[in-house]
């Protein structure tokens, strides 16, 4: 047997795979962001490509969790930014941020309802309901374990008909009218417009969520990767996540 | 293997290098799992109330999928290997699209079709109550939805193929119609629509995207292993590889039984 064409094969694929990673390095930004900073994140890439030209600002939205999996995992990214510091701890320990992630915002939780709401649900009590079909993030997401927080805060034991894999899948339920009622962020029901009312839960059970953001070590244009970081903590990057509903540190 | 001696050539050495690419791809992302499996604590993380509640999900949806998949697959297969009418290229079409469909696209469209907003689910919810998102039903159609296109284009090729001189004759002898299906048709064909039925069978136990978008995800009630794998995933790593395991070991198992059935079938 032969081990040419193994060769000629295995050369092929080496020179094929260093020209894709030759040609996209320099111009692409990999952003891993939490589900719930879809929007935000959407506008700051937009703007920071309007500063940056020749850099490509790649979004991937996922359930913080998630995210943490496929960083920790080795999957590519630039920059991560999750929804709670308990998903981004990992990737320090694992010492793949670049510096100590800096907090950039900060979300609350409401109540959530199909437009017109047609269950007529009033508050966090209704979530006990067992004839409403009620829909959580699952424990895993931060929207999941914080709602969990809270109603634990209010004493309510949720009839909880299903554990949505992150805060966007269980909006599009809640959208189309599949569900009567769930705990998003603040921030979701603004984004989502029309699609949702938000119920008020009150400040002395509400709990707020920090987001971290972090550059990581593997980025493949570190100064990029901190340049977005930045930015996202400027005055502008500020603004428009204030926009967006989100608080401020 | 018993069967014709057939003449093997050796194929060239790149043949050869292609193929062991090829196989490499199947047999490297089980080798990763495999390696991750945390074989001391396999028992205990096996026994855990999300796992058998999982399981036994998985195994109630999937054969109750393949039960309904027989009963109006079957005859749907029957209807597109012997009779002629327009249009039929767009229903053999519609027919397999759920095999090419993302499922996910496939859940997104039974909750618009089925959800209790949805063209459909609206008035069966009006008259009869039944909500069939975030319920085990739903579970059951998801599957049906992915899984049944399988037993249909099995079933279908097998009817094709099969010399229709001895259903005439049967009939010939005064036999009914139904007789005929059911000790001629029927029985000529079983080695395929055993097989089509362990595919559909292992496609539905295996469902994940059109069931955690229509059906949704809670604990005995709709997480079947594939979702519990996927939120496991997220808090619960080693839980996650041993339902892994055992999804492989039961869905090889499968094909691997079925072999003969499906090389003669094919």
């Amino acid at each position: 047997m032969s081990f040419r064409p193994l060769l000629v094969t295995l050369l092929a694929a080496a020179v094929a795979t260093a020209g894709c990673a030759g040609n996209t390095s320099r111009d692409v930004l990999l952003v891993s962001a939490a589900a719930s900073l879809t929007d935000a994140f959407n506008g700051i890439a937009l703007a920071f490509e309007a500063d940056h030209t020749g850099v490509d600002v790649q979004l991937n939205f996922a359930g913080s969790s998630s995210l943490r999996e496929q960083v920790l995992g080795g999957a590519p990214a630039d920059v991560v930014a999750t929804a709670n510091p308990d998903t981004m701890a990992p990737l320090v320990d694992a010492d793949l941020t670049t510096s100590d992630p800096l907090v950039f915002a900060r979300n609350r939780m409401a109540v959530a309802v199909p437009s017109g709401n047609l269950a007529g649900v009033s508050g966090l009590e209704d979530l006990a309901d067992p004839t409403l079909l009620i829909g959580l993030c699952d424990e895993a997401v931060p929207c999941g374990s914080l709602a969990r927080a809270i109603l634990l805060r209010a004493g309510i034991t949720a009839a909880i008909d299903t554990n949505e894999p992150d805060v966007r899948s269980l909006l599009t339920k809640l959208e189309a009218d599949e569900l009567d009622a769930g705990i998003v962020y603040i921030t979701d029901v603004i984004a989502t417009g029309d699609g949702i009312e938000g119920i008020a839960i009150a400040d002395a059970i509400n709990l707020a969520t920090d987001y971290p953001i972090a550059a990581l070590r593997s980025a493949s244009d570190p100064q990029a990767a901190e340049e977005f970081v930045d930015f996202v903590l400027s005055t502008r990057g500020r603004d428009i996540l204030a926009r967006h509903g989100f608080e401020l540190p | 293997m018993t069967g014709p001696v057939r003449r093997t050539t050796r194929p060239p050495a790149l043949v050869l290098v292609l193929a062991a690419l090829g196989l490499a791809v199947f047999v490297v992302p089980l080798l990763g799992l495999i390696a991750r499996v945390p074989w001391s604590r396999l028992p205990e993380l096996l026994a855990g109330d999300v796992v058998g509640d999982a399981l036994r999900l998985s195994l109630l949806t999937s054969i109750a999928a393949t039960v309904i998949s027989a009963l109006i697959g079957v005859p749907l297969a029957w209807v597109l290997a012997r009779m002629e009418f327009r249009g039929k290229s767009l229903v053999r079409g519609l027919v397999l699209l759920p095999l090419v469909l993302p499922p996910v696209v496939g859940g997104a469209a039974l909750l618009f079709a089925l959800g209790r907003r949805g063209i459909v689910g609206g008035p069966l919810n009006d008259l009869t109550g039944i909500v069939l998102p975030f319920s085990t039903g739903g579970v059951v159609l998801a599957a049906t939805f992915v899984a049944m296109p399988f037993l249909v284009i099995t079933v279908e090729g097998a009817l094709r193929n099969l010399d229709a001189r001895f259903e005439g004759a049967a009939a010939t002898l005064g036999a009914s119609r139904w007789r005929v299906l059911f000790r001629v048709t029927l029985p000529m064909i079983l080695p395929s629509l055993a097989a089509g039925l362990a595919l559909t069978w292992a496609r539905a136990l295996g469902e994940f995207g059109a069931t955690i978008t229509f059906a949704g995800n809670l604990q005995s009630r709709t997480q079947t292993l594939p979702l519990a794998v996927f939120v496991a995933l997220e808090n619960d790593r080693d839980t996650a590889i041993a339902l892994s395991l055992l999804m492989v070991v039961v869905s090889l198992g499968v094909l691997i039984g079925l072999r003969d059935r499906w090389w003669r079938s094919w």
